[in-house]
């Protein structure tokens, strides 16, 4: 359809008025933070398997390289995807240039990459406020909060000079990851240094109000920057890429607003069987649950948005690793409310399970679906015909897909064990097993998640190869897979 | 408005009019399955309101009709399972160490017991089978510190080694490198000499002028010959088991550093009858006396 239908109202911005520069710099950096993150989880995965490789060196250990691992994937390559494809998104679906031209556009830009240097550097010389996900110490974090509140207001000032009348649904979701990640992350790291010129800073919550709100912005980090965030890439790429009209409108205000409400109250699953009241526990728990329908809601219409166009799977490169993302969505939005049941997070908590859910939605949900943008993205942008090569396309993508399940079958199995190996007596009465019994046993399967790891590295490496040469104007002699002739049935 | 309603043709599905970059909606109704499903878990989270305690009050919250409490709960447990034990464990608290080994159920119990303890507690530094490793004595062996009879062992897990507890067991031997006690050739001299004991590898013109030294500096504590005194915790030096390292360079170190290792006290942190029970875990493990 490709704009066949476009009704141009006023005199708004055509194709090469948009700014484009700084989103080719975000999905530069989005791919260089990719790579950082896979690496920096290979090899703390390794060091699980061959403590050894912690060198000895203070540096080097799992302690301090895990935030630059979480950090380099979660903001890193996951932040710069959602500030570059925002910037991308909302100028087409406003047919409006980036509020403020330029200038404030780089000035994110830079000073999110500034900050994600600043970070990791802390966590390798040990400075870190120490809670996960937000280790970053008080003067970064008023930095980022600068940063941040000039993002809100060039996404939102885009937003209000549109030539289009209707905000599409993937800026509703961009909004509401951008607010809600402003709001959770300047609750969450409200500190007092203990002098203005010390990196150390003490957080203004104690004790388990302190657990608490770090579990409301941890859990919605996943909900907002993860979810959210994610879901306003899947409501614009799928539908071009596939080139068909979104499934549902009413299911996309639906869900969009009950996912929005619930998320928000389903922290508290994170602190089953802690000093966290009993009621604030069962919130928490049923929250998640009646998250379910409302995450899939976004399923739900990234794969029906395919009726009439399964066939471009086939041909279309990008479309795979989307389609797919959208399935492991499925899979770790389902399982998230089960483990936050308060008798299966008896069994899971603390254990690796944890850990594997975490990657089904990372690997599977997040990287794949920027894998996909990004092939969707990189010949666009830099106005090539095609990719270099589709068959790498490919080969990145069952080579990724085959390391995302050994990765998180062996979590799965080595988590159950664990959770059942702590929780297991003897006839007399006692333990059966040690808690180190239970991390020998579990060695075999930190080898394998690893080996998952590798081969998810090996993919992205691929991926870095072919876009570099598609970048470059290159196109790889190979057969591709021709658009297959469809019969569709007359309306 | 640009809104103009088409039918889609794979669907048959009208859209809503709308279209961004070339995006359009269909105007599709909420799947029924999805919408009775989300209704179903709001219900079951109604009635799980109604049976947990859910919502909070200005001073309290609602305790839910099942009474669920948590510490309660976990109090409960720890209830039953010491009930379950209780029997063996009285027994272990009243009967002499000697009176345990004596009994096959009880024993048996205390092994069962020794082992769980000793892997969650011991095991971190004495490692797995208490196989040892460098400055953690091996503890299957018969090359004791402080002795090896079960009383001696009760008494090191008690009162630890070098720890906070009054009674613990110490033995400062000089720093007589650092403490400038020795010249470095009186030391390697020594080292020498104390090499020899064992019959390893030695310089024999040394060990003969480290042998006066010996018996000046070394002798009260380690004995004769190196025969060790586990009254006073010095360990035998006529045998090839080193805690630090055989090796000449590792003597000399031990001799001009010290080398003081630690173990806490655990009285205290463990219960008597668990104590008991480690004390005949170890005695077992191979090298009791």
């Amino acid at each position: 359809m490709a704009g066949t239908t476009t009704v141009r109202t006023g005199g708004g911005p055509g194709e090469q008025d948009y700014i484009e520069d700084v989103v080719r710099a975000g999905v530069i950096a989005t791919i260089f933070w990719g790579v950082v993150a896979f690496a920096a989880g290979l090899y703390i995965a390794l060091q699980l398997a061959f403590p050894l490789l912690n060198l000895g060196l203070e540096w080097t250990t799992f302690g301090r390289l895990r935030p630059v691992h979480t950090s380099a994937a979660i903001f890193a390559f996951g932040g710069n995807i959602l500030i570059a494809t925002s910037f991308y998104v909302v100028q087409r679906t406003c047919r409006a240039r980036l509020f403020g031209g330029p200038a404030p556009a780089w000035f994110i830009f830079w000073g999110y990459q500034f900050f994600i240097v600043m970070a990791a550097l802390g966590y390798v010389l040990g400075i870190t406020e120490g809670k996960e996900y937000a280790e970053p110490e008080w003067y970064l974090d008023l930095f980022l909060t600068v940063v941040w509140v000039i993002y809100l207001v060039v996404f939102v000032g885009t937003l209000l000079k549109r030539e289009e009348p209707h905000i599409y649904v993937a800026n509703w979701f961009y909004v509401a990851f951008i607010v809600t990640i402003a709001m959770l992350h300047i609750v969450n790291n409200l500190a007092v240094p203990i002098s203005p010129f010390s990196s150390k800073s003490y957080v203004v919550w104690a004790g388990v109000q302190d657990a608490l709100v770090q579990w409301w912005y941890g859990h919605n980090a996943v909900g907002f920057f993860l979810t959210a965030g994610f879901l306003a890439m899947m409501y614009y790429f799928i539908p071009k890429a596939a080139d068909r009209p979104i499934y549902s409108y009413r299911l996309s205000i639906v869900h969009f607003w009950s996912l929005s409400f619930l998320y928000i109250w389903a922290g508290p699953h994170h602190l089953h069987y802690t000093a966290l009241p009993d009621w604030a526990q069962t919130l928490g728990m049923t929250f998640s649950i009646m998250l379910w329908m409302p995450s899939w809601g976004g399923m739900i219409n990234g794969l029906m948005t395919l009726s009439g166009a399964w066939d471009k799977l086939r041909t279309v490169p990008s479309l795979r690793f989307l389609v797919t993302s959208v399935g492991f969505y499925g899979m770790s939005t389902f399982e998230g409310p089960v483990m936050s049941i308060r008798q299966v997070n008896a069994l899971s908590h603390y254990t690796d399970w944890t850990i594997g859910h975490v990657h089904s939605g990372a690997l599977g949900w997040n990287a794949f679906i920027t894998f996909g943008v990004l092939y969707y993205l990189v010949p666009v942008l830099w106005r090539r015909q095609r990719l270099y090569s589709d068959a790498m396309v490919a080969w990145h993508f069952w080579i990724a897909t085959l390391g995302i399940v050994l990765y998180i079958t062996a979590m799965w199995v080595s988590g159950i064990m664990q959770g059942l190996m702590w929780r297991a007596y003897d006839e007399l009465g006692f333990l059966q097993y040690a808690f180190v019994e239970t991390v020998v046993a579990m060695h075999p399967f930190y080898v394998i998640r690893a080996a998952g790891g590798l081969l998810f590295l090996i993919g992205a490496l691929l991926m870095v190869y072919n876009l570099w040469r598609t970048a470059r104007g290159d196109e790889r002699a190979e057969t591709r897979a021709m658009p297959a002739l469809v019969l569709r049935p007359t309306a | 408005m640009p809104t103009k309603i088409e039918k889609d043709s794979v669907t048959g599905t009208e859209t809503t009019g709308h279209e961004w970059d070339g995006i359009k909606e269909l105007n599709t109704p909420l799947p029924k399955w999805w919408i009775y499903t989300f209704y179903v878990t709001i219900a079951a989270s109604l009635v799980y309101y109604v049976l947990y305690p859910s919502i909070p009050l200005v001073s309290s919250y609602t305790k839910g009709l099942l009474g669920y409490d948590q510490r309660e709960d976990v109090a409960r447990s720890i209830e039953v399972a010491q009930a379950q034990q209780a029997p063996m464990v009285s027994r272990i608290r009243t009967a002499t160490l000697e009176q345990i080994r004596a009994d096959g159920a009880l024993n048996a119990f205390a092994m069962t017991g020794g082992r769980i303890a000793f892997n969650n507690n011991c095991a971190g530094c004495h490692q797995a089978g208490g196989a040892g490793a460098k400055g953690y004595p091996n503890l299957a062996d018969d090359d004791w510190l402080w002795g090896g009879a079960p009383d001696a062992i009760s008494g090191t897990i008690r009162h630890g080694v070098r720890s906070a507890d009054p009674d613990t067991r110490q033995n400062p031997m000089p720093r007589f490198g650092l403490d400038g006690m020795l010249k470095r050739s009186e030391i390697e001299d020594a080292a020498d000499y104390v090499l020899s004991l064992s019959g390893a590898k030695h310089n024999e013109a040394a060990a003969k002028r480290g042998e006066p030294i010996y018996a000046e500096q070394c002798v009260a504590c380690h004995g004769e010959k190196g025969i060790g005194n586990p009254e006073l915790g010095a360990p035998r030096l006529n045998d090839p088991i080193w805690l630090y390292g055989g090796d000449r360079a590792s003597v000399i170190e031990s001799i001009s550093n010290s080398r003081a290792g630690m173990m806490p006290a655990w009285a205290g942190r463990l219960d008597d009858a668990t104590i008991k029970m480690l004390t005949l875990y170890v005695h077992g493990l191979g090298g009791g006396q």
